[in-house]
């Protein structure tokens, strides 16, 4: 298997040496140099250290740290270049370290050890976390915008549109905690996909309500990587990724198993 | 095993010869994704951000209360609750009434100055650590956070404080000229919480025990800071360096400034105006650079 992957991992590169001369290939855009990420968990107790005042006292007395808190190294050294132009599909199982990943392109995550170049602000497809469930839709709508670092300006020209994309009517009128979960979705990712990016990050963002607003949103998505100028997407869902990426990562505890060629990538991640 | 090489391919392919990839970064003028602007930077980016400050302030006070049956009426009914609770211990069984003329003027005025204080140093100290989600998912200037609880605060003040002119007109205190200096005194509190905020949220940010702690620290300064007393009277027998210490207090100084123009109709003393300016100043100044100092590490958890 490891020979294998070897041997596939390096086909692609001779691929994109030989036919293309090098000033050929865009410019980067995101450099990735040996980065680590470690972030602290809280409240991961084992049952035996979970807690009363008294064993907490003790580890005080004895100055241990707190067991609750666990240090989680997500990203182990990956370096890799990203140029203008890609799109750049990044699988793996859960928990191997893709969403961390693309938090610390977006400088959302600071690194442990190595650095994350880029070139202008990346941004992470997702306004969720500012969201409020208890407001209404539109009120959700001007929060999400502002959060994403609009103006006025630009908030008054989107907002019809998004209140369009999203489909959701007369609801924009009413709470969100009163939506379906799939309205939900469709208003947020009505909300996040309203800003245009340069280095735009995509997170699952895809399976998201019934069929005809998937299509849309795909479509939607396919818009955003034209007018972008390098795309990562994160999905579970690897026809996706065939079907939009040009070259695919294949993320397995926090390492690059592979880089490369799409169909050749996931071949070998089918496979595995 | 492959990455490497294919890092090393990547750099090769960009620059002909092999060339460390912090070169090839720098040959292409990228920069670091995390790195904490300069601070003039940062003062831009969050003048940019103020559509977002603003409205986040505004979405969390409506929020909070739209579980309740008599939702945004909270907003005065607490404030209220509060004043009589206070008014009932100290008032009525304590009997501090008898000394103090106008004593539900006195008592309200205190508890509203100081809850305001109060509330945005608590709601500062957790704007941070209770929104990381929102840190790992969104690039903005991190102090939009602590800077909108204490804009949130300062809404609810503004209920508190037409409750508070309502009762002292009741009570047949005369509008006085006085009054146009009560939107000077809140800056000048507002700006001193700001810098509190920023300060306890880098605090609460890192030292997770603060929330446990911050209800006892800040219900000790409720008690020093003459909200239900007269400072000056108890301050009188105390030797210079501590009743100094005691009527520097930030909070006692600008519930008496507020106390002077609302309830006693005089024009505050010098020594007030000092200290008032002085801790809006030295708490923005402190608060702001303490902030930024870790801009690039919020979020870590």
């Amino acid at each position: 298997m490891a020979e294998l992957t070897k041997e596939l991992s390096h086909v692609p590169q001779e691929e994109s040496q030989a036919p293309t001369p090098p000033q050929e290939l865009g410019t980067p855009t995101v450099i990735v140099d040996n980065l680590h990420i470690v972030y602290k968990v809280y409240g991961a107790a084992s049952d035996a250290q979970k807690g009363n005042a008294a064993n907490a006292l003790m580890r005080i007395v004895r100055r241990q740290g707190r067991p609750q808190m666990k240090e989680v190294h997500a990203v182990k050294g990956v370096s890799f270049v990203a140029r203008h132009g890609e799109a750049i599909g990044i699988v793996g199982r859960n928990g191997s370290g893709k969403s961390t990943l693309l938090r610390a392109i977006a400088g959302l995550l600071p690194p442990h050890k190595g650095a994350v170049y880029t070139d202008g602000q990346p941004s992470l497809l997702g306004v969720n976390a500012a969201l409020m469930k208890e407001l209404t839709g539109e009120r959700n709508i001007v929060l999400g915008c502002y959060a994403m670092g609009m103006s006025p300006s630009e908030l008054q020209e989107k907002y019809d549109e998004i209140v369009d994309f999203s489909g959701i009517g007369e609801f924009v009128q009413f709470p969100m905690s009163t939506y379906s979960s799939g309205m939900g979705a469709r208003l947020r990712f009505a909300i996040s996909s309203a800003k245009t990016h340069d280095v735009l990050l995509i997170d699952e963002a895809l399976a998201t309500g019934d069929r005809e607003f998937k299509k849309r949103s795909q479509q939607r998505i396919k818009e955003m990587r034209e007018s972008a100028g390098t795309v990562f997407l994160v999905a579970h869902n690897l026809d996706v990724i065939e079907d939009t990426c040009s070259r695919v990562i294949w993320l397995h505890k926090g390492k690059i198993k592979m880089d490369g060629d799409p169909t050749k990538v996931l071949a070998a991640y089918n496979k595995a | 095993m492959s990455q490497p090489d294919s890092a090393v391919a990547d750099a090769q392919a960009g620059g002909g010869a092999p060339e460390s990839l912090a070169a090839l970064a720098e040959r292409h003028g990228l920069r670091r994704a995390i790195a904490r602007p300069t601070l003039p930077a940062y003062l831009r980016q969050l003048w940019t951000r103020r559509h977002f400050i603003l409205t986040y302030a505004t979405s969390r006070n409506v929020s909070k209360y739209s579980e309740s049956a008599l939702g945004q009426l909270w907003q005065v009914l607490t404030p209220l609750l509060n004043a009589a609770v206070y008014w009932l211990m100290f008032g009525v069984i304590l009997g501090q009434s008898k000394n103090i003329p106008n004593y539900p003027a006195f008592l309200i005025t205190g508890v509203m100055v100081f809850t305001f204080t109060q509330r945005t140093v608590t709601g500062g100290a957790k704007s941070i650590s209770s929104n990381l989600s929102l840190i790992r998912a969104l690039h903005f200037p991190r102090a939009s956070l602590p800077l909108a609880y204490a804009v949130q605060e300062l809404q609810q003040l503004a209920w508190s404080m037409g409750v508070l002119i309502l009762l002292v007109l009741a009570m047949g205190m005369p509008i006085t000229w006085l009054w146009l200096l009560i939107p000077v005194s809140l800056v000048l509190q507002l700006v001193f919480n700001m810098g509190v905020s920023l300060f306890m949220a880098r605090v609460g940010a890192f030292v997770r025990d603060m929330n446990q702690l911050l209800p006892f620290i800040t219900r000790t300064w409720l008690y020093a800071s003459g909200v239900f007393y007269s400072i000056t009277e108890r301050t009188g027998k105390l030797p210079d360096a501590l009743r100094w210490v005691l009527e520097f207090n930030p909070a006692a100084a600008y519930i008496e400034f507020m106390r002077d123009l609302l309830i006693y109709q005089r024009f505050p003393e010098r020594w007030a105006w000092i200290t008032c300016v002085f801790w809006a100043v030295f708490a923005l100044i402190v608060g702001f650079w303490y902030f930024w100092r870790a801009e690039e590490r919020y979020g870590r958890g």
